[in-house]
């Protein structure tokens, strides 16, 4: 999930008494599965929260670019190059879309930047492990885009009018990035020599966890989320998305004759689930509060990309400006 | 917080095929219309979907205001006769 913790109010469900009429009209249109749209009414809290959300999920676009961008320069072959290129430019993309989405509740791109590079907002977790092997480009595209496939289809249906439709343009586009990364897996775990299959368990070994940690914690209790689901702005518990990430990604790591690193993995008849283990929560709590092993990394690569880019920003305004004098003397 | 030095929005259009007209596909930020249009054509035709692009600057954009949606809108639902269903034609008289 690209948006792990988003707070919303901290006080659970708000109860119809507590409503405002206007809130209860809010509510009831929710309820009815209409889309609110940017200058509609909606309360302060549903706009804040969505900013969260919504911000925090383009800051993961942003920032997931970096540990796949290590790798352009070194890939095997000059379609491997394209095709990850081709995924990258993506990732640049959707960020875009949801800039912009989160902008229609009245938070500037600008703001949204600073928030990140003062790390007053968060982007996720996943992205601050490095990519050590051309075989992390296969894991994190099967298991990175695979969870994260998992938590964005369901937001396609999310209230907010301009967030779920860069959903649907989002999770038309990333089926192909699991798929690239699944396909680089088979080449090394399937048709490979002995040492890219090592590469390509030891990728997974690395990986998983972290990739169940994408869903966050157990939110079955959380305040928070039980609020974010009353508005239709999260679909699913954090529980039910690793679950069912889990029952599909088992078959494939199967198929491509590599080991779930999970001795309590075993399939159980009565639920239909797969039983697993929780990652490790503590190192999640680290890594999303600063402390991971790239956090400073991607932060500072951001803020050099943005610094660095001053100038061209400013130029190009400078010149926009320019020119429309010149065109308005002319008239 | 100002920021006066951000790039203004736009609203970018897309005809997808032949024939068909511009659609509304999103926004972005860009200095002037002619980068607005060559970013549009990164951030919305990676994948073939456009044959033209019109962007226009978001300030530029009246909208109806949501409260004014019961005046506006409201009349035309009890008029049924603007539809050909309303109409019963024998079936003698064939399509129509």
């Amino acid at each position: 999930m690209y948006a792990q913790m988003v707070k919303s109010t901290g006080k659970g469900v708000q109860s119809r008494d507590d409503m405002s009429p206007e809130d209860k009209a809010f509510q009831d249109r929710i309820d009815r599965g209409e889309k609110i749209e940017p200058k509609d009414y909606m309360p302060e809290a549903y706009r804040k929260t969505l900013i969260r959300q919504i911000g925090q999920h383009a800051h993961s676009e942003i920032v997931g670019q970096l540990p796949e961008g290590n790798w352009i320069t070194r890939a095997p072959t000059l379609e491997r190059k394209a095709n990850l290129l081709a995924k990258v430019q993506d990732e640049a993309g959707h960020g875009l879309y949801l800039y912009c989405a989160a902008e229609t509740l009245g938070v500037s791109r600008d703001e949204l930047v600073e928030m990140l590079h003062s790390e007053r907002m968060k982007y996720s977790s996943i992205f601050n492990y490095p990519t050590l092997t051309w075989a992390d480009m296969g894991a994190v595209g099967w298991l990175v885009d695979g969870a994260a496939i998992m938590n964005q289809v369901p937001l396609q249906r999310t209230s907010y009018g301009p967030y779920a439709r860069a959903m649907v343009r989002i999770c038309k586009e990333e089926s192909f990035h699991q798929r690239q990364g699944y396909h680089i897996m088979i080449k090394m775990a399937k048709e490979g020599t002995a040492d890219q299959k090592r590469m390509a368990q030891d990728a997974l070994n690395r990986f998983w966890y972290p990739a169940l940690m994408m869903f966050g914690p157990s939110d079955k209790d959380s305040v928070h989320s039980a609020q974010s689901m009353a508005w239709k702005i999260k679909i699913n518990t954090n529980d039910e998305l690793r679950q069912k990430f889990v029952d599909e990604t088992v078959p494939q790591a199967e198929f491509l004759g590599l080991t779930i690193p999970d001795e309590n993995l075993r399939w159980n008849d009565e639920t239909g689930h797969y039983e697993f283990s929780e990652p490790d929560w503590s190192e999640f709590f680290e890594v999303i509060s600063g402390n991971g092993p790239c956090n400073a990394e991607r932060l500072s690569t951001r803020r050099k990309a943005w610094d660095d880019g001053a100038w061209v920003r400013e130029a190009m305004l400078a010149h926009a400006r320019k020119s429309q004098k010149r065109s308005q003397a002319a008239e | 917080m100002t920021h006066e030095n951000e790039w203004p929005l736009w609203e970018v259009f897309i005809r997808g095929q032949h024939g068909m007209s511009h659609r509304h596909v999103g926004s972005l930020h860009a200095a002037d219309a002619e980068h607005a249009i060559r970013n549009a054509r990164d951030v919305y035709t990676r994948r073939n979907e456009g044959v033209s692009i019109w962007v226009v600057e978001a300030k530029e954009i009246t909208a109806s205001n949501p409260s004014d949606k019961g005046p506006l809108f409201d009349p035309a639902r009890d008029k049924v006769y603007r539809h050909p269903t309303f109409y019963d034609i024998p079936k003698e008289v064939g399509k129509m």
